[in-house]
């Protein structure tokens, strides 16, 4: 491992690589949040046309001109595509769709009559397909630095404009900005990242370099610059893994590698992000499901107990004053038992003192809101959202006229009812 | 000079008229409701103003010159509905968007800048919710964001499009106390709105609107029977139904 890294081949393609990644990972984050993840896609199809072409002029396989010649059809690709959207009926589905294929088919064409007539030169032009990261020189690299420099100096200087145009365009335009402008070069810049990443990548992998990265940064935060940066480390990191994976095997692809390290992240992310990830949400539903059903059971026996008077409820009592399912009923049962807000004796159950102060407060809270929602306006100025629809935390002065109409109503809980007016 | 004053704006869509020889002067320091059927060309009427959709003819100014010239004294609040609310952002970070134009190309915010943002904020009383990302926001909340990024641009003319829609009623009062404020200030608004029952408690002055203009004046003059059986034609059956004590609010 360690030889290959001394290698100077290596480490230009170590280098290449990680650039690439944090080009594409910090354009597709507005790619990403523009809708435009499948335009990417496009883009990358439409780019093989014009580097055939451009190789047929030039007729060597010079980084340069190549990359021109992508960037061209690319370009034309994605202006197809929006000019379809606004002047015909197509969709922007059909339209991506359509460009994509027809300009790859063009590409592949292309491809096979530059091999038919070859003059030795054209070999290695078929691996911007699938994309031959090994093949990166010196001279490619030197590209690619002054092409990232140029595209993340370029992001950080108009990141405000970028920002308000991926969000509201229109305000954009309200407020003066010269949105034409600033929407062409975001997109210029889009193409370019897509261009410089095809011969490490190839046209068909390229998309997933612009959108994994992406996604992968937005579970991690709420905030677009901090989003930029981490899209631009995880696409980085990619390059770095995919590289340093397929480097000490040969014949180990490195572009479809880079890919696959990029997903690997997305996916532990999918999962294990805080905050968005799957497991924090299916934690916070159990949750929510726990207090939920505490809280219904709590109700129930309160409202049953200041209906009919009995202070003991049977098991048949309990399963009709509240709608769990049986299995949930239970559970719920012997989380408030060791509570200690309810007790079981033999075949009925009944609170203790602590669980009929609590079941009261919860059912005090329920029935508020119910006063809170009948007459939301004249309570508009509660901040109920800030404190979680707490209404027992409110002033007393507050919770005062709420009060007043649950007596009006008749609702106010009954079974306690002394002891919160002593209060 | 009037704030805002249009002659013959027509905006057609695939040759159908959606408004037709729309010409008004509103005047200062009104608020002023703009109401009429659904598909009457309100928010078309503001977005042609805006410059946000073409016109087909017409001719638009603010406070005598041409919209392009005085685009920094405009403030629109769009439909809340026309923006990714999961974009990664927080309340504050909206709000200071309407400071973009004052600020500059490539400029960032400075603390001032932040501060003014804030107090915007505070006006739509949502200051406590600066740093909660937008799609944590209610419906409500995020159309007190808008308003309060509209605050920021601190502007003397303003296009509000259905800010009263799916809103709660924190946030209707919210808007109500703003417009108020807005108007003591001195400043125009004119707002796309489509509840005909608030309508005389809203606005100072009305234009009922169904691709033409239909009538516009202070609202006790304009807001008639017969003026608004002009405008929703036969729909107005409903309307009278709904007049007729069945709203338990009225």
């Amino acid at each position: 491992m360690l030889d290959l890294l001394a290698n100077p081949n290596t480490q230009w393609v170590l280098v290449g690589t990680m650039l690439l990644g944090i080009t594409s990972g910090v354009l597709g984050s507005f790619a990403l949040l523009r809708r435009q993840s499948l335009l990417g896609d496009a883009m990358s199809h439409a780019a093989l046309p014009g580097i055939c072409i451009a190789f047929i002029i030039v007729g060597s396989k010079e980084m340069l001109p190549l990359i021109i010649g992508a960037g061209i059809t690319a370009y034309i690709g994605t202006y197809l595509i929006q000019a379809f959207v606004k002047h015909s009926r197509i969709k922007t589905d059909t339209a991506i769709g359509l460009v994509l294929s027809v300009f790859f088919g063009i590409g592949i064409v292309l491809l096979t009559y530059i091999n038919r007539n070859a003059t030795g030169n054209q070999s290695g032009l078929n691996e911007f397909i699938f994309g031959q990261a090994a093949a990166m020189v010196r001279s490619d690299v030197n590209l690619f630095v002054i092409a990232a420099i140029a595209l993340l100096t370029i992001t950080f200087l108009l990141f405000k404009e970028f920002k308000i145009i991926t969000f509201d365009r229109e305000f954009a335009q309200g407020l003066g900005l010269p949105t034409v402008f600033i929407n062409g070069l975001l997109m210029t810049m889009i193409v370019a990242s897509v261009v410089i990443g095809l011969q490490a990548v190839g046209v068909v992998l390229m998309a997933a370099m612009l959108i994994a990265p992406a996604i992968t940064a937005k579970y991690w935060t709420d905030r677009l610059d901090v989003m930029v940066i981490l899209s631009g480390v995880v696409g980085g990191l990619s390059g770095l893994l995919g590289t340093l994976i397929s480097a000490p095997i040969s014949g180990m692809p490195t572009g479809p590698l880079i890919i696959v390290s990029s997903c690997s992240l997305f996916f532990l992310s999918l999962i294990f992000a805080p905050k968005k990830g799957l497991l924090t949400k299916a934690i916070r539903l159990m949750r929510l499901r726990k207090s939920t059903s505490q809280n219904q059971v709590m109700q129930g026996i309160y409202e049953f107990i200041e209906e009919t008077g009995r202070n003991t409820l049977t098991l048949d009592d309990l399963i009709s004053v509240q709608p769990l399912s049986g299995l949930r009923l239970q559970q719920t049962i012997k989380r408030l038992q060791k509570r200690n807000w309810l007790q079981r004796s033999t075949e009925t159950y009944q609170f203790t003192d602590k669980g009929i102060k609590e079941a009261h407060q919860i059912t005090l809270n329920q029935r508020m809101l119910q006063m809170y929602s009948m007459h939301e306006m004249q309570f508009a100025h509660l901040p109920m959202e800030k404190n979680n629809w707490d209404f027992l935390s409110l002033p007393n002065s507050e919770q005062q006229p709420l009060f007043e109409l649950l007596s009006k109503h008749e609702l106010f809980p009954s079974v306690l009812q002394e002891r919160t007016e002593d209060r | 000079m009037n704030p805002v004053s249009t002659n013959n704006i027509t905006v057609a869509y695939h040759r159908k008229p959606v408004i037709q020889n729309v010409s008004f002067e509103a005047p200062e320091g009104k608020l002023i409701g703009i109401v009429g059927p659904n598909g009457a060309g309100k928010s078309t009427l503001i977005k042609s103003i805006l410059g946000l959709v073409p016109k087909a003819s017409g001719n638009i100014s603010i406070y005598g010159k041409p919209y392009k010239k005085q685009r920094q004294i405009v403030g629109y609040v769009p439909q809340r509905g026309s923006v990714d609310w999961d974009f990664p952002t927080n309340a504050l970070d909206v709000v200071l968007m309407g400071k973009y134009g004052q600020i500059g190309l490539i400029r960032r915010p400075n603390k001032k800048d932040k501060q003014e943002a804030l107090e915007c904020l505070a006006q739509v009383g949502m200051e406590a919710f600066a740093n909660r990302q937008i799609s944590q926001l209610s419906g409500g909340q995020q159309q007190r964001v808008f308003l309060a990024r509209a605050l920021a641009q601190n502007a003397f003319v303003y296009f509000m499009d259905e800010p009263f829609v799916g809103v709660d009623a924190a946030t209707e009062k919210a808007i109500i106390q703003l417009l108020t404020d807005l108007k003591s200030k001195g400043k125009t608004v004119l707002v796309v709105h489509h509840d005909l029952q608030t309508v005389k408690d809203y606005f100072d002055w009305v234009m009922l609107l169904n691709i033409r203009k239909i009538a516009f004046g202070p609202t006790e003059e304009v807001f008639t029977q017969e003026h608004l059986q002009k405008t929703y034609g036969g729909r107005l059956a409903f309307l009278d139904q709904e007049s007729n004590g069945v709203n338990p609010l009225a």
